[in-house]
């Protein structure tokens, strides 16, 4: 079931356009992500749905009725700050309490109601603390806690998990998975960091100076980035220049500049002539000593340039003909062995077919 | 020790001898067994009998707490919402307006408001006059305090206020003015400090009639420095001084960024 829309909306400030004619539908339960760059529109976009920002075109509509002219405190929408924004001068229990107390619950209730959220964001000792007496990780179950304790509509979060180191951060991302599994209250979640997405969201929005570039689940923005920008945005790509010189059925014959005619799977819309790249993740490259046996129809001869051990993984880059290089991820999951190949060494390099992708442009 | 050392500490000594020894010397003959301040003839409570029997000064320090009090609540108020308004809409023009006062040579505020009141407001003269320019000379200075409370403020939270359902009242009731109560109370006591001994600026602002403190003493001292001019005025020091000191307890909780609000 639709819960929010956003249409046609568009917000300049002066003659830059932060927001430039979006549309969005976000579904009841959903956790979608608004996931760019800095500077992208995805801060902006999230603050008019708050109602800090009014649009200068467009359209935000709540079970279909447009709340544009509503203030922020009269949309059931609260939002998790990067800041957090805790209230300095109250305890944690009125913090979390604050949302009740605004909403004009009895001193009985809001007690009732803080102390239960105190003991599932496991915070009931520190109810008495202020917020500069906690730690990072604390002050965001806080946050938390504040912004879904008066069950809110949709639950705005703005890179809440920017601030904190990377191991706690991976933490947070499953406790909050589960809490918005529990609390069963729609997500618009912001971040720049795309494996933060990926592992968290149910729907993606990518945004490019203040367009979308693709909205779709997680798995198919990796996959199949529907073009250049989201492509090398998500994840890592090998991005190699290329045309189209044959498309029939299932297949389109590219000519790959440097490395001659290579097939991919034909996608729509794309006809003879048209430029663009062929695109393909480094762990679907796969590399093997020069001489082994290897299936794929689709293979190339290369050295060893150079290479990134970090542990699980390790990166080859390797230079193929008329000096195009290419990376392939390798696991490091032979247990002893650091590495698989040595610089210089000759390797043979093959994918399949339809791990690799043309993108016009 | 350096010959550097040597003068800095001789200048530092000179500095505060030349501040604190007159001070100290009229807090002492106050207390002085004689009617000359010249040489220690005895302690006496005498001076603060005589004073608290002088019916004219008793009259004049009444009056200089009314208008203390009335023109720090005002310019408290004012210089709170200016404050406020200069951090929230970044505004060019405004502190300009606010703090010109602060700088201005009191002199030239005193002329300028008694052609004012006189020539433009046709206004009588009296309390309400010297309430009045006390209000407009201590606006500057609550402005300064409160907006230095805000600066580097988190902006979000006044945004999470309203996020979380608070009204633009009850984000100003529950969160602005709890934050910046210290700085209110700052500047508050200091808009006090400077109205009750404020002389050129009621002189110019007060016509004839009602006594004020500052101008009563400045008369009794024409005739002669008697002892119980010693005795108002170290009465007056130590109101001030009081006061000074409870204001720079809030102001440094606030230069701090000290989050934990005295209570």
């Amino acid at each position: 079931m639709t819960l929010l829309e956003v249409r046609n909306v568009t917000k300049r400030f002066g003659s830059f356009t932060a927001v430039d004619d979006v549309n969005i539908t976000i579904k009841t339960g959903e956790f979608f992500t608004l996931l760019g760059p800095s500077g992208c529109g995805k801060t902006t976009l999230l603050r008019m749905i708050a109602g800090f920002d009014a649009p200068d075109n467009g359209q935000i509509l709540l079970d279909n009725k447009d709340i544009i002219d509503l203030p922020p405190e009269k949309r059931p929408f609260h939002t998790v700050f990067q800041s957090y924004a805790l209230f300095s001068h109250m305890t944690v229990a009125d913090n979390i309490g604050f949302p009740l107390k605004m909403s004009g619950k009895t001193s009985r209730e809001i007690k009732i109601r803080v102390a239960e959220t105190l003991s599932e964001v496991e915070l009931s000792s520190f109810s008495h603390r202020y917020p500069h007496e906690l730690s990072g990780g604390q002050k965001q179950r806080v946050a938390f806690a504040r912004g879904l304790i008066n069950q809110p509509r949709l639950l705005l979060l703005d890179e809440p998990l920017g601030a904190l180191d990377e191991k706690l951060r991976e933490n947070m991302q499953r406790e909050l998975i589960s809490l918005q599994a529990k609390a069963n209250v729609t997500f618009i979640y912001v971040t720049h960091a795309q494996n933060e997405a990926l592992a968290l969201s149910h729907r993606i929005a990518v945004m490019n100076q203040g367009k979308i570039e693709q909205i779709d689940e997680p798995s198919r923005i990796y996959n199949f980035p529907i073009n250049r920008f989201v492509a090398d945005f998500i994840g890592k790509i090998n991005m190699l220049d290329a045309q189209v010189i044959e498309a029939s059925g299932y297949h389109l014959k590219l000519k790959v500049t440097g490395l001659g005619e290579v097939m991919a799977p034909v996608r729509e819309h794309v006809k003879i002539g048209d430029q663009g790249i062929l695109a393909i993740r480094p762990e679907q490259v796969r590399i093997d000593p020069l001489g082994s046996e290897v299936a794929a129809k689709f293979q190339l001869v290369g050295k060893i340039k150079d290479f990134l051990y970090i542990g699980d993984v390790t990166t080859y880059l390797i230079e193929l003909p008329n000096s195009i290089r290419i990376e392939a991820l390798q696991p490091n999951s032979f247990p002893g062995h650091a590495k698989l190949f040595e610089i210089g060494d000759p390797v043979v390099v093959s994918w399949q077919e339809h791990s690799a992708q043309f993108l016009p442009d | 020790m350096p010959l550097r050392h040597f003068f800095l500490w001789i200048i530092s000594l000179l500095v505060y001898a030349f501040l604190y020894i007159p001070l100290i010397i009229v807090v002492v003959f106050s207390f002085n067994d004689s009617k000359l301040n010249a040489e220690w003839a005895g302690f006496t409570f005498h001076w603060y009998k005589v004073l608290f029997n002088n019916h004219e000064m008793l009259l004049a320090a009444r009056n200089s707490l009314i208008i203390a009090v009335s023109a720090s609540i005002l310019a408290t108020i004012l210089g709170t919402m200016a404050g406020l308004a200069i951090h929230r809409y970044q505004l060019k023009f405004l502190p300009f307006l606010a703090f010109t006062p602060v700088a201005m040579p009191e002199i030239l505020l005193g002329v300028s408001l008694l052609l004012f009141f006189l020539q433009v407001l046709n206004l009588t003269l009296g309390m309400l006059s010297i309430i009045i320019a006390h209000t407009t000379f201590c606006i500057g200075f609550v402005t300064i305090i409160v907006r230095a409370r805000l600066q580097g403020m988190d902006e979000s939270i006044f945004e999470a206020a309203r996020d979380l359902g608070a009204t633009p009242w009850q984000t100003f009731r529950h969160i602005t003015l709890p934050l910046i109560r210290s700085a209110i109370i700052a500047g508050a006591l200091m808009s006090f400090t400077l109205s009750i001994d404020d002389f050129v600026i009621t002189f110019f602002t007060k016509g004839v009639g009602e006594p004020i403190l500052p101008i009563q003493i400045y008369t009794m001292i024409k005739v002669a420095v008697t002892p119980e001019v010693n005795a108002i005025s170290t009465l007056l020091m130590l109101l001030t001084l009081t006061l000074i000191i409870i204001a720079t307890r809030f102001d440094t909780s606030m230069l701090k960024g000290d989050s934990k609000q005295p209570r």
